[in-house]
């Protein structure tokens, strides 16, 4: 009964996997046939590499932050959504729309509004005179900025994705709690952080569970904003996976690094396991 | 402790329809247990919503301890409020629950624990304090929702329908442990619920809604014996007043008035009562049937009885209701009306 789900997974997900580790820890190259087993050779010239600790360091700072700002961001936007006015309908359109929209287009949207020469961030920063005109800061062009930059895109695009599941977790509420809390004395923000925010926990974990995968294991922001420049000072793991196995033809490499996501990946699935869990017992 | 008011309270919810909520004025007694009680839709959970402040008046005032309060948020107005579910915050242990109106209104920490341990006390749940809402049974979440409420020794007790999810015997000991609680605290009390039992045996004042109208506003034996209209008649005793139309009043006698003649001592007014369907509930019986013969023929009534043992099936008897039992209402306001002579066609009287 499971058959077509468990060669779907063999063959696209299982298949891949194994290749990847048995590449690891090979020489193979792209349009080199030859290939030997060189043991853990892969992975100590990894280790050494700075590119490598820096797409490291940004993995964790773009998952991170990126989650700490979407679900701040999300709550605020749920909160405001709940409550009935006219044009809600479009502006639930609207502020879902970055996530129906092909991350490609979105981020190639975003290469405009931060290009060096055409960026309209910079064009109104210079209108409203804060920056002299040529003078202004290279919103990819430099690595503080760039970083900031591809965290702004993952988060404006991890948004909507968690607006929506809090706003069903916000319904499920009952509508008495928060009005016993304002009996109770309760004003807003302790009826927020105290009382709704708590009970949502469960449904907070799923939505912050799956914004990590996604922007772990995302490459597309960070290969269309900055193809990990400058400096490779905005790679991810995943983009210098791509960087190096493909576009630098050294397979054994990129599969090495992208092992790296494994271990972590794994430890995030463990706990969205445990909160569906939970769910169901309850 | 304080007073609560109503002035031309009204609430409507859209422009054009009738108001859930029409014009009620009222005013509570110090320290009363005031019952509002209605049938569903009648309006009595949105008016104690209003007074609660969780909803905004369209039109009115409402006064608390003698001030208007209708700008005050809830948290101004020094009301607590037991919900229907409880409204118990899951994620806190029973002494988070209970301490929680403490926190919300900044009094010192020091005092917390005196505090909730005094209500905690004060409702027989001081074992249960480190559990979570959910390991506990309907009696104890209710008696949680009351700690809850006390702790900050409100002015006024705002209570919805709090018994009507405990299964039925144990509504009975917690509506007493309810009354008790009150006589404990004397704190001014305002109880919804649509049961009629509930509201006889509770309020030292019965308010009686349908439609958001005020129907009438006394003591339990007023709206029982002395029934404002119809609605009222017929919506206090189960079964309910017997109302038969006669000419431009509608007469009415309740059940356990309509007896066999030679039970009635009084001065009476006869009927010949055709039984239908007899019930042995216990400790009464019910006996329904039409009346026969005379300006009533047909007319379905009930009899509430202590005994019906020697009534049988299809039989036709002699009953008879005590005169000073008869209720008279005006047939078209249907408002009840002074006694008035009117003729049966059977003159007999005892």
């Amino acid at each position: 009964m499971f058959s077509p789900a468990v060669l779907y997974i063999l063959l696209l997900v299982g298949g891949p996997f194994f290749l990847a580790i048995f590449y690891a820890f090979s020489d193979a190259r792209i349009g080199n046939a030859e290939m030997h087993f060189v043991g853990l050779e892969n992975f100590r010239s990894i280790l050494q590499s700075p590119s490598f600790r820096v797409a490291i360091r940004n993995s964790f700072i773009f998952t991170i932050c990126s989650q700490i700002v979407v679900i701040v961001g999300a709550n605020i936007l749920a909160i405001s959504l709940e409550k009935t006015f006219r044009g809600r309908g479009i502006i639930r359109f609207l502020i879902l729309l970055p996530w129906v929209a092909p991350i490609a287009l979105g981020a190639i949207g975003w290469k405009w509004i931060l290009d060096s020469i055409y960026s309209v961030i910079t064009w109104v920063l210079v209108a409203i005179h804060i920056y002299k005109p040529f003078s202004a800061p290279m919103w990819l062009g430099e690595p503080r900025l760039a970083i900031a930059s591809v965290l702004l895109v993952h988060s404006w695009r991890l948004m909507p994705f968690s607006t929506v599941i809090l706003l069903a977790g916000r319904t499920a509420i009952p509508k008495d709690i928060p009005e016993a809390a304002a009996v109770d004395g309760a004003g807003f923000w302790r009826t927020q952080l105290q009382i709704v925010i708590p009970m949502m926990r469960p449904i907070i974990s799923v939505a912050v569970l799956f914004g990590l995968i996604f922007t772990f294991t995302d490459m597309t922001v960070v290969y269309i904003l900055t193809a990990g420049g400058p400096f490779d000072s905005t790679q991810t793991l995943p983009s210098l996976a791509f960087a190096l196995g493909i576009q630098g033809s050294d397979l054994a490499a990129g599969a090495a690094i992208s092992l790296f996501l494994v271990p972590l990946l794994v430890i995030i699935a463990y706990f969205m396991l445990r909160v569906a869990h939970r769910a169901e017992v309850n | 402790m304080a007073v609560v008011e109503t002035r031309d309270l009204t609430k409507v919810f859209k422009e054009g329809q009738l108001g859930a909520v029409n014009n009620v004025n009222l005013e509570t007694r110090e320290g009363e247990f005031l019952v509002f009680l209605g049938p569903s839709g009648s309006g009595k959970t949105t008016l104690l919503r209003m007074i609660a402040g969780l909803e905004t008046p369209t039109s009115g005032e409402i006064l608390i301890g003698g001030q208007v309060v209708n700008d005050l948020s809830p948290r101004e107005r020094r009301i607590a409020m037991v919900f229907q579910s409880y409204a118990l915050y899951p994620h806190l242990s029973v002494y988070k629950n209970i301490a929680f109106p403490l926190k919300a209104q900044n009094v010192k920490k020091e005092l917390h624990k005196e505090k909730v341990e005094w209500a905690a006390s004060l409702l027989g749940i001081g074992a249960l304090l480190d559990r979570k809402p959910r390991e506990l049974s309907g009696g104890e979440r209710q008696r949680v929702a009351l700690a809850r409420a006390i702790v900050r020794e409100p002015a006024v007790f705002l209570l919805d329908e709090p018994l009507s999810n405990l299964d039925a015997k144990l509504r009975a000991s917690a509506r007493e442990e309810l009354e008790r609680f009150h006589r404990r605290v004397g704190t001014t009390t305002i109880y919804v619920t649509h049961d009629q039992v509930e509201a006889m045996a509770m309020g030292d004042r019965v308010m009686v809604l349908n439609k958001g109208v005020v129907r009438q506003l006394g003591t339990p034996t007023d709206v029982y014996d002395n029934p404002a209209d119809t609605f009222v008649a017929t919506f206090l005793g189960s079964p309910p007043m017997n109302l038969a139309e006669l000419g431009d009043v509608i007469v009415g006698f309740r059940p356990e008035h309509f007896r066999p003649v030679s039970t009635v001592t009084d001065a009476a007014v006869p009927f010949r009562f055709k039984v239908e369907n007899i019930e042995y509930l216990g400790s009464e019986w019910i006996v329904s049937g039409t009346l026969a013969g005379g300006k009533l023929e047909g007319k379905k009534v009930f009899s509430r009885l202590s005994s019906a043992q020697n009534l049988q099936l299809s039989g036709t008897y002699d009953f008879a209701v005590p005169q000073n039992h008869l209720k008279f209402f005006d047939r078209s306001s249907e408002k009840r009306v002074e006694p008035r002579a009117v003729s049966w066609q059977q003159h007999a009287t005892k």
